[in-house]
């Protein structure tokens, strides 16, 4: 107590006799003014935001390309200079396709499918730390911040999908009635990046310096997922385990889910089914309880 | 001042019947922030340093902890407008920030009545987006439904008096225009306990006037009010009570007039 006269003046003002203030605020009914609300509270708090959340992410995404001459354009020309770069590196300079039918659209498939979870997984990362001000203002659940920074790579992702759907075409592919699934997909993926992306919030919003070494973490990740190479191929000779290990990357089987889609014309395996499924059920969960673990304490940075 | 206090709120009572409920109660508050990036002079570094200090397991010079607020106690009742004054880095904003319980505290405690909220939405404005796309973030930031954005959408374009400038990206706006855009945006939403953070020198005198007319209205439907001004005029027309806030500690409260006097002199 460095100030026992004012403290004292208030409980003598207040109760008429000394009293704790925490025993006049419990008289009163007063609450804490920081604490962590209930899950299904906290849930019911997200939903009635969801008009902030959208709005956010569109903003974001306005103001992102607002300074530059090409504009909106550049929501499509930035995943079809990225399968470019690609294509011209491993398909052109490399001449990597051994043994891939179709290595362009192999590729590019890859490459857009792992971009969608590496730019949410890195938004997501920075989703609390870069907003500290917004958050030292107003009151909000914290979690619609990452999920704001998912909602903008979700845009995006349209856009990459328009591009990628025309390049396979481009490249000789023809639709087939498995391209329905193609929503599913993206859908199982998307609420794994949700996941990744809570729990990386939090992460990042304590331990600053994850957000410098994260880009090596995805790139390994990049380079392990089967992006370039067919996974089956390396995994061959490699002991029962460790080629399970392999494939049950979460990244791999969502690249190799669409490539099913998209290219092989054939119904994913019930293998493919329960891992993309298991992956989202459990980082989504995972992930939002981590997040909601540490609600009242994003605002101290 | 234990007799002052007991005055000021039994002046209160005579103003209003519901008065004397506490809707704010401060207990021991101690508050300990982290600040990135504000390294001194001589320890501002290079790599190697950066590494010297990892191997001898130092703290980021970077990142300090900043002991803001250092054993606050008080008790804000029904009906009472409270200003906050003191010298910059005082811990004025921070003590506002762990009322609306956005700051957690590292010790003790603060108990409300219904969630009080800062007046301020600048943090959710984006200035590269145009004043339209701003008053709806600002709006959804602060937790209003899409019926209410919309049904408030014309007063605050007609408050902040920024006409047809509201089609144009906020970047473009003079600093008027901006902080008269930002008042009105954030004081279209009414709430329990208000907080309002220096947000009266804002604007021409025409403006300060209507800004001055619209934090009374509020006040009014408030419970409470806290403001926090350097303009002791506006302290002293508005509150019927002042806290002095000095490196983090109450120095004293009461009476505005007699807490205002005396920290003239110092």
């Amino acid at each position: 107590m460095s100030q026992p006269e004012s403290a004292l003046a208030d409980a003598q003002a207040g109760g008429r006799a000394p009293e704790s203030l925490a025993a006049l605020a419990q008289r009163y009914g007063l609450r804490r003014a920081i604490a962590r609300p209930s899950m299904p509270a906290y849930l019911r708090q997200l939903w009635d935001r969801r008009h902030f959340i959208l709005t956010y992410a569109t903003s974001r995404n306005v103001s992102k390309y607002s300074e530059s001459a090409l504009g909106q354009l550049w929501q499509v020309l930035t995943p079809l200079l990225n399968a470019a770069v690609y294509w011209l590196m491993f398909g052109i300079i490399l001449d990597q396709h051994k043994g891939i039918d179709n290595y362009p659209a192999f590729l590019i498939t890859g490459v857009m499918v792992f971009t969608f979870t590496q730019r949410t997984v890195t938004g997501g990362a920075k989703s609390i730390s870069s907003n500290l001000s917004l958050i030292r203002a107003l009151h909000f659940p914290r979690a619609s911040l990452p999920l704001a920074y998912a909602m903008q790579e979700l845009q995006q992702l349209g856009w990459s999908m328009g591009v990628l759907l025309a390049l396979i075409l481009v490249t000789g592919e023809t639709p087939t009635l498995l391209w329905v699934l193609v929503p599913l997909s993206l859908l199982m993926q998307l609420v794994f990046n949700l996941g990744v992306s809570l729990f990386m919030a939090r992460v990042g919003a304590f331990a600053r310096d994850v957000n410098q070494l994260l880009p090596f973490i995805l790139r390994t990740w990049l380079y392990a997922s089967g992006v370039f190479y067919m996974i089956s191929d390396k995994t061959k000779h490699l002991p029962d385990i460790l080629r399970w290990a392999l494939e049950f990357n979460p990244a791999a089987a969502y690249i190799e889910f669409m490539r099913d889609l998209l290219i092989y014309d054939r119904f994913p395996e019930r293998w493919a089914w329960t891992t993309c499924i298991f992956w989202a059920v459990f980082a989504l969960i995972a992930g939002f309880w981590y997040f909601w673990r540490a609600e009242e304490r994003y605002g101290r940075g | 001042m234990a007799e002052l206090t007991e005055e000021q709120s039994q002046v209160a009572q005579e103003e209003d019947s519901e008065i004397g409920s506490p809707t704010v109660i401060v207990d021991d508050l101690h508050i300990v922030y982290k600040v990135y990036g504000a390294a001194s002079e001589s320890e501002k570094g290079n790599a190697a340093n950066a590494l010297m200090r990892v191997l001898r397991r130092q703290g980021r010079p970077q990142m300090k902890e900043v002991h803001a607020v250092k054993g606050v106690s008080f008790v804000a009742r029904h009906g009472e407008a409270i200003g906050i004054i003191g010298r910059n880095g005082s811990g004025k904003s921070t003590l506002l920030r762990a009322i609306a319980g956005l700051l957690p505290p590292h010790k003790g405690a603060v108990y409300t009545d219904g969630q009080p909220s800062l007046l301020g939405v600048n943090a959710a404005l984006m200035k590269e987006l145009t004043g339209e796309r701003n008053i709806v973030l600002g709006c959804y930031a602060m937790g209003m439904s899409p019926a209410e954005v919309q049904a408030k959408y014309d007063e605050i374009v007609d408050f902040s008096g920024i006409g047809e400038f509201v089609q144009f990206p906020m970047s473009t706006y003079s600093s008027g225009m901006g902080a008269r855009l930002r008042f009105a945006i954030s004081s279209a939403k009414t709430h329990d306990v208000l907080l309002i953070d220096e947000a009266l020198a804002t604007g021409d005198r025409d403006f300060k006037r209507k800004s001055q007319e619209r934090i009374m209205q509020m006040r009014e439907s408030a419970g409470t009010v806290f403001l926090v001004a350097h303009n002791l005029d506006v302290i002293e027309e508005t509150c019927n009570r002042v806290i002095w806030l000095h490196k983090g500690k109450i120095k004293m409260e009461g009476d505005p007039q007699e807490v205002l006097e005396a920290y003239n002199k110092a």
